[in-house]
């Protein structure tokens, strides 16, 4: 009753295989396995998971469950600037959110999204260690500090 | 065995270490209201996420309530469950659970039998803050051939997901998101009919809001009755019988074969029949097949697979289609008593009273979901003609009877029809675990040893452990006989045959815990397993009392073989009664 179509290469499936060998193809692993696709792909697509569920011989469903429950796991590709807004509680009081919704604002799309030219992804952090620089934006390795909604514009100017 | 003394609401109690405070209470004929705890004590099935905290009471020494579902007595503890602090917690949690829950309790399926519902009203809410402005659609609905799922009235209780994963080990749904939008769903939200579903219908009975309810086809079924061009036929399997009278009241364990017989035609069936017929004539062929292998592999004939496995319920046929392709030679090819019922009504019957096939709508009633996939399955149609063309459950049949003014229990007890509605008790144990091998047994025994079986009951082949054996002797042959009902049980032993370790000759599977008396389609037993064995008992008395217990005795069986079919396992039998598997495992694609 499965009429899911996989597309992989068979290098993929065969990193996938691997990964989950790794750690012993057991599922108590799976956040592990999870982690390191993720950062191997970028990003966790339903065809990734349906291999690991073959690795680790457990229900792809439950894959799917781990997968949405977390936070840090997403199905959508990372934009080739991925921009990640701290929400941590400094953060947060420094008015965080207000820089976030001006991000969604000028990028058209919500968090765990990307841009149509997969040029701009949005994602949200827990404190990155940096709460003397509140609110703080990350856009691929460079820190923005003390970001207000103002300044939305101007960093992403710098990378059109 | 160590025991504890403890105190609830001021009554004292031993009880066993590790027992819950909820069971203790129970034990004092304390009634604590629990949501999302469900247990079916006799077969081993407990859902325990302490997840909605309605059962909580106030415990000494600890300074939250607690769950009581999940709680452990511990010695000299002292429980209070109905104090203000605690009355005032549950109605915290339920006007949590309704803030955004659909309040349309008039429209819904579950409407009645609904334990959210019933929650509600036994814990007097009368209003919810603030509900009328609670957003609550956000799910898609999502219909397949045998289930309807409607997420927005999912309060979370996660039974459905135990069932699949734990008891079916299907795992075709799961737990997904988090906070509102939280709920049970397939891999990736898909649709179910897209997931590994086996359609055994296990969620949907013991879901306890409307969240999950069969496909309703009792319109089209009273379509077809009120058509004049249409000659519609009805055959009720053996598991119905015993639970009917559940939705009417009555005590479950209620034998109303006469009452539904008689409520049947009152709704205007032309014919009455019997899927016990079906069931006798499933024995026949399976029966002849068993012997077949097994007298083969006797004689040193590798080819022969042994195990034979029984193939007569549907969601156990998809469960081995989808986990164990490479096993599909080793099941019985005998279609299931519904499709051979079907396969007949529609050839050998609908001859002999001169109706064209396509002017025939048969019916089925069924104890099950899996049978309206089944129905539905390509291979049992001829020119797109299905051989059953409607399978309602039999708590679609219940509200059929109560939509059409029936009282069905003042009803006088009728006969069913001939010939298709006659039947020994071999076809009746079908509905219990372990009543189809025990059927074939007292089949095959004859057959195979050309002796009266003296003793007709094999009664080391019931209980309602989920894996059981027995070996029987066939004079002088000992016969290894493995039974499992639910589809995790199966799987062990499916494991085993594909390892090549398996001792047994035959085994038998049922997708439901209890066989079809337990099955997706029946009464709801609200966690309750002493319905299911009431149940189960009213099977064997409705064995006990008929004249003929051996389905090759049966007198329009014989006639059937002598007038239609040629003998079992003739080239006209495999054309009509025997079907093929399929191989639907997914498969990784590559990208060349
Ligand atoms: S699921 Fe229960 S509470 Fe919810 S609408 Fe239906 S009957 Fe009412
Ligand atoms: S019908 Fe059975 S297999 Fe399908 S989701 Fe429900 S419990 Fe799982
Ligand atoms: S679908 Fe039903 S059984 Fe499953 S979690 Fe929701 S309410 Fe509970
Ligand atoms: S809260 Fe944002 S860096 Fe600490
Ligand atoms: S019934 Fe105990 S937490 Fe739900």
């Amino acid at each position: 009753m499965s009429h899911i179509k996989i597309e992989l290469r068979k290098e993929d499936v065969d990193f996938i295989k691997g990964v989950c060998s790794t750690f012993n193809n057991d599922p108590q692993e799976l956040i592990n396995v999870l982690h390191t696709c993720q950062e191997h792909f970028g990003y966790l697509p339903a065809e990734v998971q349906e291999v690991v569920s073959d690795g680790l011989n457990m229900p792809v469903a439950k894959i799917y469950g781990v997968v949405t429950f977390y936070s840090f796991f997403t199905m959508t590709p990372k934009g080739k600037h991925p921009i990640s807004i701290c929400l941590g509680t400094a953060c947060y009081v420094r008015g965080a959110e207000k820089v976030l919704d001006e991000f969604k604002k000028e990028l058209a799309i919500q968090v765990g999204e990307s841009t149509p030219d997969n040029k701009f992804s949005l994602s949200t952090l827990r404190c990155v260690g940096a709460c003397g620089l509140a609110p703080v934006v990350l856009v691929g390795d460079k820190t923005y500090g003390r970001v207000a909604p103002d300044d939305v514009k101007n960093i992403l100017k710098e990378y059109v | 065995m160590e025991t504890i003394k403890l105190t609830i609401d001021n009554k004292e109690i031993d009880v066993p270490r590790g027992t819950t405070i909820y069971k203790a209470a129970r034990e004092l004929g304390i009634d604590i209201p629990t949501l999302c705890y469900m247990e079916l004590h006799d077969m081993n099935i407990e859902n325990k996420p302490a997840g909605c905290r309605i059962c909580v009471a106030e415990v000494s020494g600890r300074r939250t309530l607690a769950p009581t579902c999940a709680t452990k007595c511990e010695p000299g503890m002292v429980v209070k469950t109905h104090t203000p602090r605690v009355l005032n917690a549950r109605r915290t949690v339920m006007e949590f659970i309704l803030s955004n829950h659909p309040k349309d309790c008039l429209v819904c399926s579950k409407s009645g039998t609904c334990e959210l519902q019933d929650m509600a009203h036994r814990l007097g809410i009368k209003d919810i803050p603030g509900a009328e402005y609670a957003a609550v659609s956000t799910f898609r609905m999502d219909t397949s051939p045998s289930i309807i799922r409607n997420l927005d009235k999912c309060i979370m209780c996660r039974r459905c997901e135990m069932m699949c994963n734990d008891v079916q080990t299907v795992g075709a749904i799961s737990a997904v998101n988090r906070g509102f939008m939280a709920t049970v769903a397939p891999a990736f939200e898909q649709n179910l009919e897209h997931s590994t579903c086996t359609y055994c219908g296990q969620c949907v009975s013991v879901c306890p809001t409307g969240a999950l309810t069969e496909v309703n086809h009792v319109p089209q079924v009273l379509r077809a009755l009120v058509d004049p061009t249409k000659t519609v036929v009805v055959q009720t399997a053996p598991a119905v019988r015993a639970a009917l009278g559940e939705e009417f009241g009555l005590a479950p364990g209620t034998l109303v074969t006469g009452k539904m017989t008689a409520a049947l035609r009152t709704l205007g069936f032309d014919y009455v029949f019997d899927t016990d017929f079906a069931a006798d004539l499933t024995i026949m062929e399976e029966g002849t097949e068993l012997l077949d292998r097994l007298s083969k592999y006797l004689k040193g004939d590798k080819t022969a697979k042994i195990p034979i496995l029984t193939s007569c319920c549907p969601g156990w046929v998809n469960f081995f289609e989808e986990y164990f392709p490479d096993l599909k030679d080793v099941p019985s090819t005998a279609k299931s008593p519904q499709q051979m019922f079907g396969a007949i009504a529609k050839t050998y019957f609908a001859d002999k009273i001169g109706v064209n096939r396509k002017d025939m709508v048969v019916v089925s009633i069924m104890p099950c979901l899996a049978k309206k996939y089944e129905c539905q399955r390509d291979e049992f149609s001829v020119d797109g003609n299905p051989d059953v063309d409607f399978s309602i459950s039999t708590r679609e049949l219940a509200s059929f009877i109560k939509q059409a003014n029936i009282d069905i229990k003042n009803l006088h007890d009728e006969e069913f029809d001939s010939p298709l509605g006659e039947s020994t008790g071999a076809g009746v144990i079908f509905g219990n675990t372990g009543g189809v091998i025990e059927a074939a047994c007292r089949t095959a025994y004859e057959l195979y040893t050309g002796k009266k079986l003296e003793r007709i009951e094999f009664t080391e082949l019931r209980g309602m452990e989920g894996v059981r054996s027995a070996t029987l002797d066939f004079d002088g042959l000992p016969l290894n006989i493995g039974i499992a009902h639910g589809l995790g049980n199966a799987r062990k032993l499916l494991n085993d045959v594909r390892s090549g370790k398996s001792q047994f000759h035959a085994i038998e599977v049922m997708a439901c815990p209890g066989g079809c008396i337990g099955g997706g389609g029946q009464p709801l037993h609200h966690g309750n397993s002493e319905i299911i064995k009431a149940r189960a008992a009213a099977i064997y008395t409705e064995d006990r009392k008929k004249p003929l217990r051996k389905s090759h005795e049966n007198p329009f069986i014989i006639k059937l073989y002598d007038e239609f079919l040629g003998k079992p396992g003739s080239e006209k039998a495999h054309h009509l009664l025997h079907t093929h598997y399929f191989d639907k495992k997914k498969k990784i694609m590559i990208k060349k």
